[in-house]
Parts: C-alpha cells; sequence; structure tokens
C-alpha cells in the first residue's frame, strides 16, 4: 500500500565491508569516550574524524545527511539550548560542548545502520559474540513486520472513518480513539507474529540442534584495524583536550 | 492440522485422544515437516530469497557446504523464477508462496501440511502455486495434508477426502466426490421487470486516479465507473491492479489525485455547504450516504460488544439511543448473532465477523455500499448467505460495488464488471 516501506538488504557501501561486530565495538569505545568528559574539544575532535566517514556509509550529500540525522539534529540542539537557559553556570560555549557531544555520539550509530545489512549484523552477533541465535534470527523476524504494521495502521485510520468516527479537533478524543486504533493495531500484530512464530517452528527453529550459518561471518584484519582506529582517535581526542587543559571527566559513581 | 505438526501450544489448548506422526509424539516429528500456511508475509524470514529458503537448513544443522546445492535445488522444484540474491518483499503473492513452498521442501520433509495455501492469491498467483504443489509430491516421498474451504481445483492431486461436519463429526468421500457448487440453485435472478426498475446513478468516478507519495506508479491508473441504484457492480484484477484502491477513492476515503469522485444530487441531498465530493463529507454525513466494508473485518470494529457495534453508526450520524438499540437488535436477529449481542467482536469466527462487518455498514442505510473481497474465506453456507444478503440489497435499490476476484460470486450477482489491469475491460451483462 505505501510504497518505500519495505524492509530491504542494505545498500553495499565501502564500510560494509567492516564487520558489524568491529563496527558495535568501535561505537562502544566512542560512547566511553565521550560519556566520560563533559569539555568541547573532545567531540569536536571525534565529530571530525566521524564526519570524514560518512561518505564510505554512502552519504555524501549534505542533503542525504540531513533526512537521516534531522531528528538528531534537532534532539542535539533542543538539549544544548535547554541546558544554556535553565543551568545558571552553563555558557553558550557548555551548551555547544552537550549538543556536539550527542551528534558525536548518535553518528556511529548513523554510520552502522547506513552501512549494515540487518542479516549480516544478526551472523555477526551469534557467530562473534555468542548472542542466542533464538534472539537474533527472531528480532530479524520481527523487524520484517515493522512495515507491514505501518501499512495497517494506515488502514485502520481509514476504516474508523466508515464507521462515522472523524479524527476530530477534541485532543482528549482524539488521545482515546488512537488508544482504540493500538488496540487493533495490537490484535492483528500479535496474531501475524504467532503465525510468524509457528512458521519458523514449522522449519525447525530453535528445537535444540546446534544451529549452522548459511553465509558465515568472518573477522579479518581489516576489522581489528578499524577497532584499533577507532581507540587511537578517541585517545587522541582525549589527549588534545588533556593537553589544551580542557578535559572535564565526570564520574558517575 | 497443527495439532498433527505438532505446532500447538502445549499451555494454550487442550487436546483430547491421541494423535501421533510416526509413531511419536508430534512435537517429536517435527524435523519432518513442512509448513505452508495462508498468509505469505507471515512466513517468510529474511530479506533474500536464498537466505529464506536455507533458513530451515540452518536450524536443522545442515553444513554450509551442503546447504547452498540444496537450496538451489528447491528453488528450482517450485519453479521459482529468480535467483537466490531476489530480494522478498519484491515478489508477488504466488511467487512469495513458491518461495515458502521451497523453504519447507528442501528440508525433505515427510510431511507436508498445506493451510489453505491459496486463499489470499489472486487465480494467477494461485494456479501458480498449486503447479508447485503438483510438481513437488509428484514423486510421493511426502504425505500431503490439504486443509481447504475450496477442494475442487486440488481434487486432481488428492487421493482422500475428509469432510469436517459443522457438529463435529467427519465424513469420508468416495473418490469420485466433488464438491457442491457454491453457486447451484441459488436464486437470486432479479424479478422480471427490475431492470426496469433500476434507478438513477448515485456515485461515479471520471478519470479517477491515484499514486501513493514516493512511489513511481499509479496505484490506479485514471478510470470511469458509475454506480447505479438497483446495480451492482463487479471490479475485479490482478493483485497490484488498483481495485482496493478504487474501493477507497468510491468510498470518500481518499481524494483521487487526478479525475474526480461525485455523489449525485440526491446522494449528496442533506450534506453540509452542498459538497458533492465524498472525501470532503464528514464521517458521520458518509456513513448515512456510502457504506464500506474492508477485507478484513477487525479493521472496522470499534466497540467491545456486538450490539454496541452494530448501534456505533446510527449513534454517530445523530440517531437517538432507543433507535440505534432497535437497529442493532433488528440487524442481530436477520444475521442469526442474536445469541451474540454481548459477545466481543473480535471473538467471532471469521464468518460470523464478515456478516457483522456488513451488518455495521447496513445500520446507517447508506444507499451505496462499497464491499472489498465480501466473500474472502467464506465456506459454502455463509457464502450463500452473503450473496442472498447483498442480493436482497440490491433488490431494496441499493447500488452495490464488489471488489473480488471470486468468479462464482460475478457470475451470480454482477450486473456490470470493471475489469482493471494490463487488459482493461468493461462488461455490461
Amino acid at each position: 500500500m505505501s510504497a518505500g516501506l519495505v524492509l530491504r538488504p542494505a545498500a553495499q557501501v565501502r564500510l560494509s565491508a567492516i564487520n558489524p561486530v568491529a563496527q558495535l565495538a568501535a561505537l562502544g569505545i566512542v560512547s566511553l569516550t565521550l560519556l566520560t568528559t563533559l569539555d568541547i574539544v573532545t567531540p569536536t575532535l571525534v565529530l571530525l574524524v566521524e564526519l570524514l566517514m560518512l561518505p564510505a556509509a554512502g552519504i555524501r550529500s549534505p542533503v542525504e545527511l540531513i533526512r537521516r540525522t534531522w531528528p538528531l539534529l534537532l534532539g542535539a540542539s533542543m538539549v544544548g539550548l535547554v541546558n544554556v537557559v535553565i543551568s545558571e553556570d552553563a555558557g553558550p560555549l557548555v551548551g555547544l560542548g552537550l549538543a556536539l557531544r550527542v551528534i558525536a555520539l548518535a553518528l556511529p550509530g548513523v554510520l552502522l545502520v547506513a552501512s549494515t545489512d540487518p542479516v549480516r549484523m544478526a551472523d555477526a552477533l551469534t557467530t562473534h559474540w555468542r548472542v542466542s541465535t533464538r534472539f537474533a534470527y527472531g528480532a530479524l523476524a520481527g523487524l520484517r513486520l515493522v512495515p507491514l504494521l505501518i501499512t495497517e495502521l494506515a488502514t485502520i485510520r481509514l476504516a474508523r472513518r466508515t464507521r462515522g468516527v472523524d479524527a476530530g479537533r477534541n485532543p482528549l478524543v482524539a488521545a482515546r480513539r488512537f488508544t482504540g486504533t493500538i488496540f487493533t493495531l495490537l490484535v492483528g500484530a500479535i496474531r501475524r507474529g504467532s503465525r510468524l512464530a509457528t512458521a519458523m517452528d514449522a522449519r525447525g527453529f530453535d528445537s535444540g540442534i546446534a544451529r549452522t550459518n548459511a553465509r558465515g561471518s568472518v573477522l579479518r584484519r581489516r576489522d581489528w584495524l578499524y577497532v584499533a582506529a577507532a581507540l587511537a582517535v578517541c585517545g587522541g581526542a582525549t589527549a588534545a583536550s588533556i593537553a589544551a587543559g580542557t578535559w572535564a571527566p565526570i564520574f558517575v559513581g | 492440522m497443527y495439532a498433527a505438526g505438532g505446532l500447538l501450544g502445549s499451555d494454550s489448548v487442550e487436546l483430547a485422544g491421541d494423535l501421533t506422526v510416526d509413531g511419536e509424539a508430534p512435537p517429536l516429528a517435527r524435523d519432518r515437516l513442512g509448513l505452508l500456511a495462508q498468509d505469505p508475509d507471515s512466513q517468510l524470514v529474511m530479506t533474500l530469497a536464498g537466505d529464506d529458503v536455507a533458513f530451515g537448513l540452518e536450524n536443522a544443522g545442515v553444513p554450509r557446504a551442503e546447504i547452498w546445492p540444496r537450496v538451489d535445488a528447491a528453488l528450482h522444484r517450485v519453479g521459482f523464477g529468480y535467483g537466490r540474491d531476489r530480494q522478498t518483499d519484491e515478489l508477488s503473492g504466488g511467487e512469495k508462496q513458491r518461495l515458502v513452498l521451497a523453504g519447507a521442501l528442501v528440508r525433505r520433509p515427510g510431511l507436508l501440511l498445506l493451510d489453505e495455501p491459496t486463499s489470499q492469491l489472486d487465480p494467477a498467483g494461485a494456479a501458480l502455486v498449486r503447479a508447485a504443489v503438483t510438481a513437488a509430491v509428484a514423486d510421493r516421498t511426502a504425505t500431503l495434508l490439504l486443509v481447504d474451504h475450496d477442494a475442487a481445483p486440488w481434487l486432481p492431486l488428492i487421493d482422500r477426502v475428509v469432510e469436517i461436519l459443522p457438529d463435529g463429526g467427519l465424513i469420508e468421500h468416495s473418490r469420485t466426490w466433488r464438491p457442491t457448487e457454491r453457486a447451484a440453485g441459488l436464486a437470486v435472478a432479479r424479478d422480471a421487470g427490475a431492470d426496469a426498475a433500476t434507478g438513477p446513478t448515485l456515485l461515479s468516478a471520471e478519470a479517477a486516479g491515484f499514486s501513493y507519495p514516493r512511489s513511481p506508479v499509479a496505484a490506479l491508473p485514471a478510470t470511469s465507473l458509475n454506480l447505479v441504484a438497483g446495480r451492482t457492480t463487479a471490479v475485479t484484477g490482478p493483485n497490484g491492479s488498483g481495485k482496493s484502491t478504487l474501493g477507497l477513492l468510491l468510498a470518500g476515503l481518499r481524494a483521487p489525485d487526478t479525475g474526480t469522485v461525485l455523489a449525485s444530487p440526491g446522494l449528496a441531498c442533506g450534506v453540509r455547504r452542498d459538497r458533492r465530493k465524498p472525501y470532503q463529507w464528514t464521517a458521520a454525513e458518509l456513513v448515512t450516504r456510502i457504506g464500506t466494508v474492508f477485507q478484513n473485518p477487525e479493521h472496522q470494529f470499534l466497540t467491545q460488544r456486538l450490539r454496541d457495534e452494530l448501534a456505533l453508526g446510527p449513534l454517530r450520524s445523530g440517531a437517538m439511543a432507543g433507535h440505534a438499540r432497535e437497529v442493532a437488535f433488528g440487524l442481530l436477529e436477520r444475521l442469526g448473532l442474536t445469541a451474540y449481542a454481548d459477545a466481543n467482536p473480535f471473538t467471532l469466527s471469521g464468518g460470523q465477523q464478515r456478516r457483522l462487518s456488513v451488518a455495521t455498514a447496513l445500520a446507517t442505510s447508506p444507499q451505496v455500499l462499497v464491499l472489498d473481497e465480501p466473500t474472502f474465506g467464506q465456506d459454502v453456507g455463509t457464502w450463500r448467505e452473503v450473496v442472498r444478503l447483498l442480493a436482497e440489497l440490491r433488490s431494496a435499490g441499493r447500488a452495490l460495488c464488489l471488489i473480488t476476484h471470486d468468479r462464482d460470486l460475478v457470475s451470480v450477482l454482477a450486473d456490470d464488471e470493471l475489469a482493471l489491469g494490463p487488459e482493461r475491460t468493461e462488461v455490461r451483462r
């Protein structure tokens, strides 16, 4: 019904050559680095490197970048703005630092999603990190249902009009109607989900036999290099910040 | 059937009696099972065709070197027309079902279970699936167990026919058995001179077309159609030809991108500001003029009790509570659902839900009715009941629009037929 809302394999880009678990490890390193400091130098340096990597993930034009990240940019500017407005000692610089931090934290996720096929991700997680196959492939199958649910939601909203129920202007009534729509959607989703589970059972899913993998997932030298590079960038940014005297570690404890 | 597959959760149902597969409890024999169910979209797991077929082999712990030759062989066996790298969301319903069948066959099942595998497909898709099943069981290495409302097309393949009676008994039929023709002896022909009773055009589409945002092809190319009081118009055509989209335009649920959908002055009488485009009407104005029945009845249910469900439309369009109650009970009795007046619509059987959704549309007495697959998934008895109900509405001077694949329904009831698709034709019967 609504074309474009389909789950398909991610396009092959240069970054796709990096194993998803290596990308996840890099993401973890970046998160750890940025979550432990409140300065502006560290996130700026990390963000610069991340921006340089965008073309490798197939994001080449600013339009494409904004299309993929506008909710993130909006959220980051809100974080910066709110801190400047409500906090007494946070100047514009601190606000900017916080906003950059949010973006630098989230961009590795954007890179991962843009370059990684969900199936490869499941293969890599189950092969290298011993994530349970029941969880990984169950989630994969569930992901397939998301576009179907979105189509179904549109249909249910149309169907309500055929019963004499308009969207209406009263927000309270609209909220109650929305609850009803979600109920109908959930009933459908649970039916569909259990049919899918039955179909997977019938093909021997999670039957206790050790599962093999038809595609495999290999860690190569470049994957280790990728993680090492992430370590170097984060270490370098932190060192630069310490040298500049701006490093402001936070210890949550 | 799901019991034989060992697929019923042991905590959710109570089983009586004994059931064994190869002398074992069914769950233990599950690795020798293949299943093909109704809905292709809730049976595929992976995004690529080859990965999906391989899924069942991975589960069985088959070594990788052995997997791909077996996948290719299975795809070939069901006549899948593309390579392993074909994306599953680009396939038609019939092709998806072939792929699911390949995923079942690749595990070399001893028992193949088919649960109405063609019920959600157009005739061309259904033929694809039947041909694939026929080829798959030709070597007789697997036992085939098929459940279907519509047994006739499968008979050449079948050795034994068992009918389950409504009261729970079983009849085994002889090999010469043929199912009752659904339309046989069904007298819905109009009275002599009924054509004279045909009234004015109530709703017309003039070159109406529609495209979804971001979609390169039109969901419905420009189409013209008149709905006439006392006449039934069938809209037919393969999946994806825009039948349901045309239904949404006629039902006033979506605005056409090109062309117009206009109600006659008579039908639009009483609408605020004399608007004649149905999609501009308020929902309350719409339900008293154009009734719509969706393919999935559950999408339209809004209340927790049948009686509330039927009273809802009249209440929303301004009827008094007492009158709405009367209408609701009148319809419940007419449909033989009085015993369920306080039941939740979601708990009804498929056939009952279908009748209820038709009844909810009737509760506000609209002059035009748009029905999407009104006979979908009905057994012979409920099929005839739905057809009789529709014929009665036509005799009462309503304009009916049937969006359907069901050839029997078209031949029994349709006065006009508009076939959408590559070879668009219009037939006046």
